[in-house]
This record gives C-alpha cells, sequence and structure tokens, in this order.
C-alpha cells in the first residue's frame, strides 16, 4: 500500500500553493493529483502555479495526475475540461461527464466523488480505459475489499480515502458566500478567508460540518490510522491523503512510517494537528462521524 | 367541590377494541405486512379529545384502552384531537400537513408512526365501515348513526371519494 | 402535450394518482433498490403488476426507479429488481449506476431507460455519454438547473428531459451526497434513504421543540411551534467567522418546498418532455390533490391559457413554497 495526495479542495493563495507542493515533492508519497476541484472561479488565482509543482513533482519522481472540477456546468468549464487532456498527464475525473472528453483507450483515474459502489461499475469504467480509482469515502470495508479484488482482476489500483475532511457534497449554490448574504457570481471569493474551510457547528454547540465554496465536507478528519491492517489485508493499493493546512508533508510522512510499521500513527497525527478531531466510522460501517476503530 | 367522578371502566371496553384490530388485519392482510418488523411495537394514541388512551400492538392484534393517569409504555407516540386522526386514517388530510401544521405530533421512534401511516395510508380504511363489519346485522343502523353523527360533530368518519 | 409524471408510494396511491389525470406513474420495490426505502412504502413484485395492470387500463405508464447505486458483492438484488420490472411490464425503469445501466442495456435490451436525478447529470456531455452508452432515451434533470440552462441542454441532446415542478427540494447534486451517512451511517446511495427515520429523535428541551439525526440537533423552534423533520440539509445551523461573529440559520437550505407551477410554459416552451412531481413518501390524499392541479395546470399550458396559482399551499412543507432554481434568484 502506498500514498497518494489528492487535489487541494479549498482555496489557497498561489504562494501557499507553491510552498505546499514544494514540500511535498520531498515527502514520501508515490503519487500527487494537482488541479482545482472544487470552484472554477478559483483557478485564474493559482493555476500559474500547476506548471512548476508538475515540474517539481515529477523531478522528485511522483507520478502526477491533473483533476477535473467535482461539478461541471458552464460551457467555460466544459471547455476547460476538454483542455486539461491535452496536458499530457493522466486525468482525474471527479465528474463523470469529463469522461466525453478523454479519448476512447486513454488512461484516465477516478476520484473520489464519482460514484464506484460495486464491481459492475469498476468493470465498465475499466473497460472504458480507467486504471485507477479513488472509492466514495462513504464506503464501508466490505465494499472496499470486494471491489479491490475487482480492482486487481480488473487492472485497476483502489485508493481508499485515507486522511482529510471528507467530502460529503457537492453543489451548485455556495454555501460560503451564502454565510457572507452573497450569491455565487458575486461571492468575492470569501472562501479564501477559510484556507481549512469554515466551520459549521449545531445549534447547542456541537461541532458538525465544513464548508468549503460550493462543498460541504466533514469536521472531524476522517482518518484510517487504526484500519491500516484491514485496508491492507483487503488489498487496497493507495491511501488517498487530501491537503490541509499546516505541515502537511509531516503527516505524509507519518503515514508512510505506518505503513512501514510504526506504531501510534492516531497519537502522531494528534500531536500534528492538535486543534483537530478524527474519526473513521464510514470505512467501520457506522455513522461517518464516530471513531469506530478501537486501539 | 364536586365529588370526583368515579372512574372509568375500561376493560369492558378491550374486548370489542381488540375484536375491531383482528377484524381489521383480517380484512387488510397488506396491513401487517407493510408493517414488517415494526409490528411489534406498541403504539400510543393520545386522542386529546377522549377521556382515555389507546394502546395498539398490532402483532397481537390487539387494542386496548388505558387510563391518562397510567400511561402504558410504548415504542412511539402519537397525539392530536380525534378530527386529526379520523382525517389521516379516511385519506381527508395529507399526513405531512397534520405533523407539519402540529394538529397531529408524533414522539418516540418514527420508524414506527411512518411505517403505521405508510400502511394505513395503503390500506384506504373505512372506520365506519369496520365497525359495520364487527355488528353484522345492527350495520345499516351503524352506517345511518355514523352519517348523522358526522353530520353534527363534523367529523370524517367515513372514507370520503377524493377531494377536489 | 407535456407528460405529467406522479409519485406512487402504495398501490394505493398509484390508483389515485392515476385517477387524477397522471399521465405516467413512478414507483418503487420495498427493498434498497430505490431512493425512497421508507418502513412500510413501496411495492411487492405482485403488487407492481397489478399497479402496471391498473395504469395501462386507464391509459397511463409505469416507471420503476431503480435508482439506488447497487453494493458491492450484492448487485443480484439490483438485477432481480429489473428482471421483476420488465417481467411486470413496466414501461420504463429509472436507472442511476453504471453497472447496472450496463448490465440492462445488455441483459434487458427491449426495456426503456431513462436516467435517474440520481445520477446528477447536469450538463449535455453527462447527458449525451449515457445516451450513447447504454440508450438511455430520457434523462431527469437536477433540480438546481435554470429554465435558461434546460433550454440549453435540450438544444445539445436528442433524448428527452424531464423537470421536477412539485415537491421537495434537493440542493445539493442528487446520488453524490453523503451528509446523512456521515451523521447517521445511512445513505440515500447505499441504502436508499436520507435522514432516516430510524435515527430521528424529537424532544422538549426547556420550553423548546427540538429534532435530532442522529444525535445532532437539527431543528429546534418554541413550544406550539411544529417542529420540521430533521433532514440534515434543510437544518438550522451555526457558523462562526473565525473573527468573532457568527451566522445562524439554515445555512444551507430553507425548508421549504418547490411549486413551478407558473413556470410551466415556459418549460413547455423550453422543450422539456415531462414534468415530475416529488413525493412518493407522501400519502394517497397528498397525491390526488396534487395530481389534479397539475394535470389542470398541464392541460392550460398545452392550451396557451394562464396557469393555476396557490391551489396547493397547505400541502407544501413550512407553509411556503419556492420557485427554485429556475428563476435564477437563487444563486
Amino acid at each position: 500500500m502506498d500514498l497518494t495526495i489528492g487535489p487541494n479542495a479549498f482555496f489557497w493563495t498561489a504562494e501557499a500553493v507553491r510552498a505546499f507542493y514544494r514540500a511535498v515533492a520531498a515527502s514520501p508519497v508515490s503519487r500527487v493529483v494537482v488541479g482545482e476541484w472544487v470552484c472554477s472561479k478559483r483557478l485564474p488565482f493559482w493555476q500559474d502555479e500547476i506548471p512548476g509543482a508538475v515540474e517539481a513533482l515529477q523531478l522528485a519522481g511522483k507520478q502526477v495526475a491533473i483533476t477535473s472540477l467535482a461539478l461541471i456546468t458552464l460551457p467555460r468549464e466544459r471547455r476547460q475540461t476538454a483542455e486539461l487532456v491535452e496536458m499530457g498527464l493522466p486525468v482525474e475525473i471527479n465528474d463523470l461527464s469529463a469522461l466525453r472528453h478523454i479519448p476512447e483507450g486513454a488512461e484516465f483515474w477516478v476520484g473520489p466523488v464519482v460514484n464506484v459502489y460495486n464491481e459492475g461499475t469498476l468493470d465498465w469504467l475499466a473497460r472504458r480505459g480507467a486504471t485507477r480509482i479513488c472509492l466514495p469515502p462513504e464506503l464501508p470495508l466490505d465494499s472496499v475489499a470486494r471491489l479491490a479484488e475487482a480492482g486487481q482482476a480488473a487492472g485497476v489500483a483502489i485508493e481508499v480515502w485515507g486522511h482529510g475532511r471528507a467530502p460529503l457534497a457537492i453543489s451548485g449554490r455556495c454555501y460560503h458566500a451564502r454565510l457572507h448574504d452573497r450569491a455565487k457570481d458575486s461571492c468575492q471569493f470569501v472562501c479564501g478567508e477559510d484556507p481549512d474551510g469554515r466551520d459549521v457547528d449545531t445549534l447547542d454547540g456541537q461541532p458538525f460540518l465544513t464548508v468549503n465554496g460550493v462543498q460541504t465536507m466533514g469536521r472531524a478528519i476522517t482518518t484510517v490510522a487504526d484500519q491500516l491492517d484491514d485496508l491492507r489485508a483487503a488489498g487496497v493499493a493507495s491511501l488517498r491523503l487530501s491537503p490541509h493546512i499546516g505541515d502537511f508533508a509531516a503527516v505524509a510522512a507519518a503515514y508512510d512510517a505506518a505503513l512501514a510499521g510504526l506504531p501510534r500513527l492516531a497519537q502522531q497525527l494528534q500531536t500534528l494537528m492538535p486543534g483537530a478531531s478524527f474519526c473513521d466510522g464510514f470505512l467501520a460501517g457506522q455513522p461517518g462521524v464516530a471513531r469506530a476503530a478501537v486501539r | 367541590m364536586p365529588a370526583p367522578l368515579p372512574p372509568l371502566p375500561l376493560a369492558p371496553l378491550n374486548l370489542p377494541l381488540s375484536r375491531l384490530m383482528r377484524g381489521m388485519a383480517a380484512r387488510h392482510p397488506s396491513i401487517l405486512r407493510r408493517l414488517g418488523a415494526h409490528a411489534g411495537a406498541r403504539i400510543l394514541l393520545d386522542v386529546t379529545d377522549a377521556p382515555f388512551l389507546l394502546l395498539m400492538e398490532p402483532a397481537l392484534r390487539r387494542l386496548t384502552a388505558h387510563r391518562r393517569s397510567a400511561a402504558p409504555r410504548a415504542d412511539a407516540q402519537i397525539r392530536g384531537k380525534l378530527r386529526a386522526f379520523l382525517a389521516m386514517l379516511h385519506g381527508g388530510e395529507d399526513g405531512d400537513a397534520l405533523f407539519f401544521s402540529g394538529e397531529l405530533e408524533i414522539a418516540g421512534d418514527t420508524s414506527v408512526v411512518l411505517a403505521l401511516r405508510n400502511a394505513l395510508d395503503d390500506a384506504e380504511l373505512d372506520l365506519t365501515e369496520e365497525l359495520v363489519a364487527e355488528v353484522g346485522r345492527a350495520g345499516p343502523l351503524l352506517r345511518g348513526a355514523a352519517r348523522a353523527i358526522a353530520r353534527q360533530s363534523g367529523l370524517t368518519l367515513s372514507r370520503q371519494e377524493s377531494l377536489a | 402535450m407535456m407528460e405529467l409524471v406522479c409519485p406512487a408510494g402504495t398501490p394505493a396511491a398509484l390508483r389515485g394518482a392515476v385517477e387524477a389525470g397522471a399521465h405516467a406513474v413512478y414507483c418503487g420495490f420495498a427493498d434498497e433498490t430505490n431512493a425512497r426505502n421508507f418502513p412500510g412504502l413501496n411495492f411487492s413484485p405482485e403488487e407492481l403488476a397489478e399497479g402496471v395492470a391498473f395504469a395501462h387500463r386507464h391509459g397511463a405508464k409505469v416507471l420503476v426507479a431503480i435508482n439506488t447505486f447497487p453494493r458491492a458483492g450484492a448487485q443480484a438484488l439490483w438485477h432481480r429488481a429489473l428482471a421483476n420490472a420488465e417481467a411486470a411490464g413496466a414501461d420504463a425503469v429509472i436507472l442511476a449506476d453504471l453497472g447496472l445501466l450496463a448490465h440492462a442495456a445488455e441483459r434487458h435490451p427491449k426495456l426503456r431507460l431513462h436516467l435517474s436525478v440520481q445520477a446528477a447529470a447536469a450538463n449535455p456531455d453527462a447527458i449525451n455519454l449515457y445516451a450513447q452508452a447504454f440508450g438511455v432515451q430520457r434523462v431527469v434533470l437536477p433540480r438546481v438547473l435554470t429554465v435558461d440552462e434546460i433550454r440549453a441542454i435540450n438544444r445539445e441532446i436528442d433524448v428527452e428531459t424531464e423537470v421536477f415542478v412539485f415537491g421537495g427540494l434537493c440542493v445539493m447534486a442528487e446520488g453524490r451526497c453523503s451528509l446523512s451517512s456521515w451523521a447517521t451511517g445511512l445513505s440515500p446511495n447505499m441504502n436508499g434513504v436520507c435522514s432516516p427515520a430510524s435515527h430521528v429523535a424529537y424532544a422538549e428541551n426547556s420550553g423548546a421543540q427540538e429534532a435530532r439525526l442522529g444525535g445532532y440537533l437539527i431543528h429546534r423552534t418554541p413550544k406550539g411551534a411544529p417542529v420540521p423533520y430533521p433532514t440534515l440539509c434543510k437544518g438550522c445551523f451555526t457558523s462562526p467567522d473565525g473573527k468573532g461573529a457568527s451566522q445562524t440559520g439554515h445555512i444551507f437550505e430553507d425548508p421549504v418546498s418547490l411549486d413551478a407551477t407558473r413556470l410551466i410554459p415556459a418549460l413547455q416552451k423550453a422543450g422539456v418532455r415531462a414534468l415530475k412531481i416529488e413525493g412518493r413518501q407522501r400519502s394517497r390524499a397528498y397525491v390526488g390533490q396534487v395530481v389534479r392541479a397539475f394535470r389542470a395546470a398541464v392541460e392550460a399550458a398545452y392550451a396557451g391559457a394562464p396557469m393555476p396559482e396557490g391551489l396547493l399551499a397547505k400541502l407544501t412543507e413550512g407553509q411556503a413554497a419556492t420557485t427554485g432554481a429556475y428563476a435564477k434568484t437563487w444563486r
């Protein structure tokens, strides 16, 4: 089992992006997905960083892929999606419609917000050219194991959401803008004020969800820190680590060390992300918020 | 201060009530089937303008009356005026609308209430006809009485034709 | 005339919808193969066959929703649902899963395929992909598109479009939402339920009524004001801005529902083939009233006459309705 760093979900400055990929290039991950998967309005502010990031990562021996948006609706977004294919990198589709722009037989990856729940869907995508699929975070271990087995038979690497606030929903409406009494069309890019997303609590003060532009995420960090053996036994090829602010290279290194056998990953993560809480309910077939695995 | 009313003799009610339940279950087997696992639940019906509570136990085909002061344990409760219960049962008003407006309140296991509501909605019950089926030759008399009571009280005692 | 597609949660509701003027009804089996997998709801294979016979006798069609995402290792349940739907004489099945669409196209070539809103096909590329790959003949469009967007989509596709005009609103990309499983472990995709009753609790707390989902407070109303069902995305939450202030309210969506009656003529002009009423979980009474009203509206639109308005206010959740995204004041 190895490590993939997924595309950053948040709206970071160009400088922050540059620093992030410089650090990640030096981290022990096998591959990195770059690009914008949440909101096309953000791209003009940081897309110039992408070629440099790709180069740095490839020089460091990482495989690099470019992601599509998770929700493609506008004509210009459809055009941008078509242009992704010309970058010469495997495209990770996070909206199924992106497949329309990928030539038959060309290699592509499937991201965590495209629905791959069963063998039939996996086989169809494999026949179409998929070589890597990151499964939906809400899948329980039993499904993961069956899909990992089907993946092996079909020559598709199966990834599991290994670290990060889980993407729970995507919308045409921008909830970040709404919090500032604006609409998506006139958002003034307020999501940039919250580089790890904006907290949503219940009325009685329980931390619950996170808003990130048009995306709604969990609040506790979903981690498979206590489920590594199960995933390895299931035949999962890679863990997907989703970027957050902080020393992410150290987070990646901690997972890498754990995969090599070093214990107490959960405690290390808590130290690296002191304000965060963690959960792993989805894989255990429980509510996603639950801390199910016992250590 | 007036002397307190003597306690209601409720036990005699349980016989005809449960007979009604058994009859309904026999005439409408789909109700229990739709309830599925929820048939084993105890559902308390608090008809606020009635002098007693009703406990429904579908799997046991039992309907019993209870004093308000001695409310039995139940998995779910539905509370409202008789008018609201009858309107929902007879398809005169939508159950969700009655809940949203607060005319019917539910508590406890919501799945049980949902299963019951869906099962009864599909069964298209007519309470008057159910009672008529139980009273044999007194049927026509009962129908007539029900119509008169319905007219006077405004209660929907029978299933209406679909409303406009 | 546009086809009016109406919800049938039970055989009684199916008969009610057909008698009230539905051109087509849609329903599901009593298991997790459809996205309204509620206790006591839906059809057995026998009830479906009877329902289809009834509908056909009255000149109406039946569409069977098999629109959840089959579970790995358990696809047989969904395959059986397809076979049962075909055997019952269904006029079409409504699917969302790629694997199931592939299976249907291959094993049930005569079965007409509709694409569920759960496939979240929001642009012509997606729709054409499904049309080309599986021979899908109709797509149910996401509820978050404007009339202009719908018109633009119709220009780029050959398949029919079906659009929601009344009932519950879902603001997230449908079939791609894990909010429910975050809080309860059960999701529309996997289990056919959203914010399931099994995880709902109502309580009175210091004079207020509270509705919780999976233990999380979703709604709170003062005593006397009925508390809405705790559908997660319709909840009332608070969001601190990290600078000392916070916003409290319906962060995601107000608990209103859709009533696009007045946009029916525009939808007709935009090339929409069918209008869909949401509400398989609603009563026979609700369905009858709504179908009757919308049949009148569809006939009026066909005749170029004005739309009847406001007939249905009492039935809409929270007693307030919206035209949703269609009129583009929303985004």
